[in-house]
């Protein structure tokens, strides 16, 4: 219980890591039109963002199993 | 392509849905469910990605950006808070039955019809365009599919005769589909395992169909991401700046917020993650996995916005419709086909879990409890369920029909993207009441009526009239001028708010009301008992594990009227199986042998609620039964109950944590005791010891002289000297363990009178100067002049103090001894020492002395004596108010010390003395 209830506030965690990153004033040094590796920073900004939230939040989840 | 290809296509990909439902509906039945799984849960979520996201993610990209990325970002930030607020939800639904938002609402704000009623209105309003946009998709993509592989744009539909209108064929045959899977028949749980099985399987068909016109884009057509880019760069089209696609960060936030408050209030949404969950655990998958999907999916929504924008440079092709135009303008007929029908997983997945969503709560919320009100007059004995079903089929219907109505009212106005967000728009208006209702218990059904009014009416202000405006349907100069030319309340910037776009607009406006109205209603009055109650079982939902509902009942009722009741609804047979199955959980032989109690009526009631809703059920229940109302306190009661548990088992744990303590100190205390037991046998042993030596030789002794009557007489004197003065040995020995003994049991004789220590020191040093003369030791006095006066026995003084001198006198070395007495004054005590410049004591003995049998030394130079001295001395000191202690170190011998108190009335006025003196003796 006490295991679950961790996971549930390490979530919430998850959550407003992501309302920094797309909300705030980090967004606008993305918001840019440069290039690196031939993406679009803020593209690269935008996705990378997305996929490391959703694998913090997988980690969290399935890889603390007893 | 020919219409008959297209159309046997879709009808086999429709077949082949029907039949994997089948499939699951089979195994459900056979208690091997194939959608109790993780994956297989958060893969039916991903009915969340409609035609919207297939055809008009592309499409708003293509404008925009990467202004289609908020409606995946919402529901990714808020998947994270799954854990807390949607457990809380499936927990809350679950215990109640609960079986669509209406219900949840309606159930939240004590069960009320006319909030269900309202929620249901608004859900329709608002999915509505929801489920025009798809028939738009569906309709539109069979048109150009048509003329494959030409890519031309369909004129606008409205200019066709309303037979000739694709759109309401494809809205018929989604109506017949879905009433053929979901309405097949009425459940109790109002679960659809057959549906969700499909639903998954769409899922799985419209993220390959994407991801491979993806991957033909951006590896067949063009050299990978950064040729694309690139090209795009060149082609001036490339728009990667956040702020420039969402006209500002504002209007950024509020999709975000939008869309994640839609995918938790959406009727369809709502209907996979709660009601259909089978349990529990498959919310940990979704809470990464869901998110996981809508990121692959949208991966490649750029690169064929840009390569659509690259290959349609100059000609009339909409972007809402790349996915598919791209592969016909490369004669790609098998992705060309695959396009399609992922287009059309995605709306009809859509429309089947939605249209299913809303005739349940058309059929529960809106048709029953008008029914209801009729049937108070005319009771009917008909089976119900038939009716039930009936409603079902007709609300599906009609859903569609208006669906299809607004597509050609307003639907030719608008991009995919803004249609599916006027929908989010409505259904945002749930959020206060919902979530704020889950966490806070002040919330009333006036504030909940109330806030979502105002918030529905600004979103048909600010949302619904301008898109019938829009098309033409209502004046344009509704919009530019304002209702009357009052500008102040045009639809688009009311009072004067401008620099939003629409949605922003009507999500701050409308959410503004909506929260503040809820607020203030609910702060008007108390909330009343039925809200009360149900306010505390949402809210607590994850605290009690068992539902409560059972406790808060009490009336008469008869079992044969409840499983005629649930009979009327459910069918015969399908009731009698559930009693039954209730009966045997219950230990209970038959139906009829169920008592009619509390737990019986509340099974009796959730069981109904799942068919016809909360609210209904209530109405229907309490009509059979006789209820006897309960009071406020009662139910409040009742409800503490469950906190009374916690605070129980809370003092439980301290109670067993005092009882740890007590056991604890009962071990010491026996531990003590054994200890205390083992000195008194070590006492007696000793004692017996110590009288069996002088025993001995007196025996010894005397039975020679007995023996032998020819001893001479010195010997014989010799002997009788011996037995003498070993008899002597021996009654001190009595003596002092006597003594002792009444001391210790508190029988001793005690004469209190005015002792001068002066003098017992005087006395002390008189009676042991032979003692110290026969060995040579020098006696040192140190004493003031003046009289020290306490109160005590003098004899016992006197005892103390020459055996504490005596004892110093055997420690010394004979001739050198010196032995120092010293009497010192104090503010409030005397204290006499007695140093030696003896062998002194070990630190490790010097606790032990004053132990009876306890002497200073080893075995082999133990000193004369008996061994009680000390502990005789102590017990006197002590009795006397005093304290007797021993320093000592190796080299300067010891010093034994005990203190007297002064004479108490030394300190006090003579008067008060003698009265004191009085009282003792009185």
């Amino acid at each position: 219980m006490n295991r679950s209830i961790r996971t549930r506030q390490r979530l919430v965690g998850v959550s407003l890591l992501g309302l920094l990153f797309y909300f705030s004033p980090i967004l606008t040094l993305f918001d840019k039109t440069t290039e690196w590796a031939g993406f679009p920073i803020s593209y690269l900004y935008l996705f990378g963002v997305w996929l490391a939230l959703i694998l913090l939040a997988a980690w969290m989840v399935e890889g603390r199993k007893p | 392509m020919t219409t008959t290809l297209i159309v046997i296509l879709s009808l086999g990909y429709l077949g082949m849905l029907f039949a994997i439902a089948y499939w699951a509906d089979r195994r459900a039945d056979q208690n091997r469910s194939v959608i109790s799984n993780a994956t297989i849960y958060a893969l039916s979520l991903a009915v969340y990605c409609t035609a919207w996201t297939f055809y008009g993610s592309v499409g708003r990209a293509a404008a925009t950006g990467v202004g289609f990325l908020p409606i995946y970002l919402g529901p990714t930030l808020i998947a994270a808070l799954w854990g807390t607020l949607l457990l809380k939800m499936v927990r809350v639904s679950k215990s109640q039955r609960i079986t669509s938002i209406a219900d949840f609402i309606a159930s939240r704000y004590g069960k009320s019809h006319l909030l269900g009623g309202i929620v249901t209105i608004i859900a329709v309003l608002g999915i509505v365009p929801y489920i025009a946009l798809q028939l738009k998709a569906i309709s539109r993509s069979f048109t150009i599919l048509l003329t494959y592989p030409e890519v031309t744009m369909p004129n606008a539909t409205d200019s066709l005769p309303l037979l000739q209108d694709t759109t309401l064929y494809v809205a018929l045959l989604l109506a017949l589909f879905t009433i053929l899977f979901g309405t097949r028949h009425l459940d109790a749980s109002e679960r659809h395992e057959g549906m969700v099985a499909a639903i998954a399987f769409e899922s799985i068909v419209k993220l390959v169909a994407f991801i491979a016109v993806g991957l033909f884009v951006t590896f067949q057509l063009h050299d990978g991401f950064t040729d694309l880019f690139d090209k795009a760069e060149t082609a001036g089209i490339l728009n990667p700046l956040i702020v420039d696609g969402m006209d500002g960060y504002e209007n950024w936030f509020s999709l975000t917020l939008l869309s994640a408050l839609a995918v938790m209030m959406l009727p369809r949404q709502f209907q996979v993650a709660v009601v259909e969950n089978s349990s529990e655990h498959h919310l940990r998958r979704a809470i990464w996995l869901f998110p996981l999907y809508l990121f692959l999916i949208n991966i490649f929504v750029i690169p064929i916005a840009l390569a659509g924008q690259l290959t349609f440079a100059g000609a009339d092709v909409d972007a809402d419709t790349f996915v598919l135009t791209l592969p016909m303008a490369y004669h790609q007929s098998t992705l060309t086909l695959l396009a399609f029908l992922g287009g059309l997983s995605a709306a009809t997945g859509m429309v089947i879990v939605e249209t299913i969503a809303l005739s349940t709560m058309v059929c529960n919320d809106l048709v029953m409890p008008v029914l209801l009100r009729r049937w108070k007059q005319i009771p009917p004995n008909a089976d119900l369920s038939q009716l039930l079903l009936r409603i079902r089929r007709g609300a599906i219907l009609l859903i569609l029909l208006l669906g299809f109505l607004y597509f050609r009212l307003a639907g030719e106005a608008y991009a995919l993207v803004s249609i599916g967000l006027i929908s989010f728009s409505a259904v945002a208006q749930f959020a206060p009441a919902m979530i704020i209702g889950l966490y806070w218990r002040g919330g009333t059904r006036d504030g909940a009526l109330a806030g979502l009014l105002s918030g529905f009416s600004i979103w048909i202000y600010t949302l619904l009239l301008p898109s019938f405006a829009k098309s033409g349907w209502l004046p344009v100069g509704l919009l530019e001028d304002g209702p009357f030319g009052i500008e102040l309340l045009k639809p688009q910037a009311l009072f004067g708010l401008t620099g939003l776009n629409e949605i922003t607009h009507c999500l701050f406006w409308s959410m503004t009301l909506n929260i503040g109205t809820y607020i203030l209603f609910s702060f008007w009055r108390t909330p009343r008992v039925n809200e009360a109650t149900q306010a505390t079982l949402f809210v607590d939902a994850l605290k009690h594990q068992r539902f409560l509902g059972v406790g808060l009942w009490r009336g008469t009722a008869e079992i044969d009227e409840l499983l005629h009741l649930a009979e009327r609804f459910l069918g015969a047979r399908r009731a009698q199986a559930v009693f039954q199955a209730y009966a045997t959980r219950r230990k209970i032989q038959g139906i009829k042998q169920l008592p009619a109690d509390a737990e019986t009526v509340h099974f009796a009631e959730t069981l109904l609620a799942g068919a016809i809703g909360s609210a209904s059920a209530r109405v229907m229940v309490s009509s059979v039964t006789a209820e006897e109302s309960l009071g406020m306190d009662e139910v409040l009661n009742i409800l503490d109950e469950a906190s009374q548990i916690r605070a129980y088992s809370h003092e439980l744990e301290k109670k067993s944590q005092e009882l740890e303590a007590a056991t604890r100190e009962l071990k010491e205390a026996n531990e003590r005791l054994q200890e205390l037991d083992r000195v008194k046998d070590d006492f007696m042993s000793s004692v017996t010891h110590e009288l069996r030596t002088p025993l001995a030789s007196i025996r010894a002794f005397s039975e020679i002289l007995n023996d032998d009557p020819e001893i001479e007489l010195n010997e014989r004197r010799r002997f009788l000297g011996i037995i003498v003065s070993e008899t002597k040995r021996l009654s001190r020995l009595v003596n002092q363990v006597l003594d002792l003994a009444k001391i210790e049991s508190g029988r001793a004789d005690w004469n209190a009178e005015d002792v001068d220590l002066l003098e017992v020191v005087e006395q002390a040093l008189a009676s042991t100067e032979q003692l110290f003369a026969e060995r040579g030791t020098q006696v040192i006095r140190e004493t003031p002049n003046s009289a020290c006066m306490v109160t005590g026995d003098r004899d016992r003084l006197m005892q103390v103090l020459v055996n504490l001198l005596s004892n110093a006198n055997k420690f010394v070395s004979e001739k050198s001894g010196i032995v120092c007495v010293g009497l010192h004054t104090y503010h409030d005590r005397y204290e006499i020492s007695v140093a030696d410049n003896g062998t002194g004591i070990a630190a490790d003995e010097l606790p032990n002395i004053f132990e009876k049998f306890r002497q200073a030394g080893t075995a082999s130079n133990k000193p004369i004596g008996t061994g009680l001295g000390l502990p005789i001395s102590k017990r006197i000191i002590e009795h006397l108010g005093g304290r007797l202690w021993a320093e000592s170190d190796a080299e300067n011998g010891a010093i034994f010390t005990f203190a007297i108190p002064k004479k108490q009335n030394d300190a006090l006025p003579p008067g008060e003395t003698h009265a004191e003196k009085d009282s003792d003796r009185g």
